[in-house]
């Protein structure tokens, strides 16, 4: 051992254990991008600034827009005293937060109580560092693509840090020690094992093609943006429409909003996993759901709707002007996969628990499993045809939906039978039926 | 002993890892356990980081993490009432364990200080590679083919068990 | 610097916390949890020996434990609430006969 020491310091690092990689490059696994040191440590932390701040900003944006934009859908005005059009109605909420009483009831477990909220807000936050979200701006002769990371396994990443989301609502249910939280939490729980299947099996069909187009790193996020570059017909969503379908309605489910907001339901469950929070613990709850719309749109227009990318428009200009441009882009489709979101929110009553089962395990489910057998069977079938595999995947979803609605209509118990769902009914019989 | 940031680093993963490990024995409540455990689980996906295995540091966050350990937490709320969350240790029995198990720790560790093999290996210093591709080349396009199928009917068939096991009993 | 061993001795330390765990605890639950700790050790190392040694195979060998702990963590769970659904307790103590 202390021959490897002298060797490290006589600078031959041969016998040194691990990685010679770490040392020499302190970011270890994270790709360089081609930049010296110094240029990248600097950019990624103004990109980091920039980035979280735009989130926070963008979080008071979308409070701000979602009442008023239901205001609109119903008919009513929704918030508009506070500054112009009430745009600084968020802030005075926030303000509202912070000078309330921080309550902590006597009957929750402190600890885990406390350490809840963060919990949930934490990967809501985390997520963003792999999204790319624009091409790259050219700074003083360095080419600094905009994301934070560009790590080679980006979707897994995204993926890994999603499924750690369902901790805050379960631990934050539990720890209130309360039965309408625990129904939440329970709920909640299974929910998004569900379908984080979908959301994970839905990608592999984008993963496939971009392997074979890009080659090797497909995992990360930015290739599988790039390969969308070259025009429409290249946007995944189009190649892999009920995988987008899938991948999209799991993205809400994820999301715990309003179609599938089980978790929270008010009728059922007061305020379910959030009911014992009050003053800015419930605001991080709050904060969090609107983080991850945000970050779960800001994916699926990378994964599926082009990324940065729009008929060429993010070429126009110079090498700055062509980044800001691309970082327009990006934004604008964000904003309006957002607007989808509180749409579809006054759009679609809750589903009750049996069905929502239903619809993750027995539809969507089979949906994106068929979107992969399809994409690498035409792939290889048709030499690549894009248009037969687009083609070829909504006519198998169509295939797999009539068979499994048929199977499941045949099938049908008869009458009022409650939802059996496996071991769950004792706990939810108030909650489903 | 040189302490350089990638000591550092080592030092403080191991340290969360083992000492969350020693709470998830120790401590009375099962939840708390379970999210001690949340922690080990996360320590070693970092010490996978830090060996170069991306690929896998992902699949421990998202398998174990996201996955094994939700279903836990999901069967601790299913099986115990908030107020018996709390549990007792026999002293007895801990003592007992406790002896074996140094037991095993030392046997372990003789075994370590004396396999002349496993020290000296010299590294050959190259930068990280993607394992996802090379992982994924050993598994479908080499010898790892014929477990990768069965451990797929494997877990086909644990799931079926699960499911025929946990369904609500028929009753004519 | 770090070598092998000190992967290999934190393995070990991992692997005697989760045996202690089984050893000691009597809840079903917390006996499940030790039993990952001690699979955990078990991967971390796999994944330093096959990266000390060049090779993706052992990282291939923790992929397969990893799925097999996930099939074991749904059957088991699935024994768990069953029993608790026949005894009302998940102490393994108590659940030592074997009529229903």
């Amino acid at each position: 051992m202390m021959a490897a020491c002298d060797n490290v310091a006589s600078g031959s690092g041969k016998t040194m254990f691990f990685a010679e990689g770490a040392l020499s490059n302190p970011l270890g696994p994270y790709r360089r991008m081609g930049l010296p040191l110094n240029v990248l440590l600097l950019s990624s932390i103004v990109k980091i600034l920039i980035i979280a701040h735009l989130l926070l900003i963008g979080v008071m944006a979308m409070i701000w827009a979602e009442r008023r934009i239901s205001g609109w859908m119903q008919d009513r005005l929704g918030p508009n005293r506070v500054g112009f059009q009430g745009l600084l109605q968020p802030i005075a909420d926030g303000i509202k937060f912070l000078l309330k009483e921080d309550l902590i009831p006597n009957h929750v477990d402190k600890p885990l109580y406390v350490l809840a909220p963060a919990m949930l807000l934490i990967p809501a936050m985390l997520t963003i560092a792999v999204v790319p979200f624009g091409g790259s701006i050219e700074i003083a002769g360095h080419t600094i693509p905009l994301q934070i990371a560009d790590i080679n396994i980006g979707i897994l990443y995204i993926l890994a840090i999603t499924s750690l989301g369902v901790y805050g609502v379960v631990l934050g249910a539990w720890a209130s020690n309360n039965k309408y939280s625990l129904l939440g939490g329970l709920r909640s729980s299974a929910q998004m094992i569900s379908y984080e299947l979908t959301l994970g099996l839905a990608i592999i069909g984008v993963l496939m093609l971009t392997v074979v187009e890009q080659g090797g790193s497909a995992l990360s996020l930015r290739e599988i943006a790039k390969s969308q570059g070259k025009n429409l017909w290249n946007w995944n969503f189009l190649i892999h429409f009920p995988a987008f379908l899938a991948f999209t309605t799991a993205m809400f489910a994820e999301t715990n909003r309003l179609p599938f907001d089980l978790a929270e339901a008010e009728q059922e469950l007061v305020a379910g996993y959030h009911t014992e929070y009050s003053s800015m613990k419930f605001a991080m709850f709050f904060m969090a759901e609107y983080m991850n719309m945000i970050v779960g749109s800001a994916v699926t227009v990378t994964l599926f709707l082009g990324g940065w990318h729009f008929f060429g428009l993010e070429n126009v200009g110079g090498p700055i002007l062509s980044g800001l441009i691309s970082f327009g882009i990006f934004f604008a489709k964000t904003a309006i996969f957002l607007f989808v979101f509180i749409w579809v929110r006054w759009t679609l009553p809750r589903f009750r628990y049996d069905q929502l089962m239903n619809l993750g395990w027995k539809f969507l489910l089979p949906v994106a499993l068929s979107s992969i057998v399809v994409t690498g069977f035409l792939w290889v079938t048709t030499d690549g045809n894009k248009l037969l595999i687009g083609i070829g995947n909504v006519v198998a979803a169509f295939i797999v939906i009539s068979v499994v609605g048929g199977l499941l209509v045949m099938n049908k118990p008869p009458e009022v039978s409650t939802p059996e769902i496996a071991g769950l009914d004792t706990l939810e019989s108030e909650g489903s039926s | 002993m040189e302490f350089t940031l990638k000591t550092l680093i080592f030092y403080g993963f191991a340290l969360l890892t083992v000492a969350s490990g020693i709470v998830v024995v120790t401590v009375r409540n099962i939840v708390h356990a379970a999210f001690s455990l949340m922690v080990t689980l996360f320590g070693v996906a970092g010490l996978y980081v830090f060996l170069q295995a991306d690929f896998l540091a992902a699949t421990q966050v998202i398998v174990y993490v996201g996955g094994i350990l939700v279903l836990i937490l999901f069967g601790v709320m299913m099986t115990s009432g908030r107020l018996e969350m709390r549990i007792h240790i026999e002293r007895g029995q801990l003592l007992l364990g406790a002896v074996v198990a140094i037991a095993l720790l030392m046997l372990l560790l003789a075994v370590i200080a004396n396999t002349p093999q496993w020290k000296n290996v010299a590294d050959d210093g190259t930068q990280l590679q993607p394992t996802t591709e090379s992982i994924g080349t050993l598994i479908l396009n080499g010898q790892f083919l014929l477990p990768f199928e069965v451990v797929s009917v494997l877990l086909l068939v644990a799931l079926i068990g699960a499911a025929l096991i946990s369904r609500k009993e028929v009753r004519e | 610097m770090l070598e092998l061993e000190y992967y290999l001795i934190l393995s070990a330390l991992l692997f005697t916390t989760g045996v202690i765990g089984v050893l000691v605890r009597r809840n079903a639950i917390i006996i499940f949890m030790c039993i990952e700790l001690m699979l955990n050790a078990a991967n971390l190392a796999f994944v330093a020996i096959s990266r000390s040694l060049g090779q993706t195979e052992g990282q291939v060998f923790v992929f397969f434990v990893m799925t097999v702990a996930a099939a074991e963590v749904a059957i088991g769970l699935a024994i768990i609430v069953s029993v608790f659904k026949h005894r009302q307790t998940i102490n393994v103590d108590e659940v030592n006969s074997l009529k229903g």
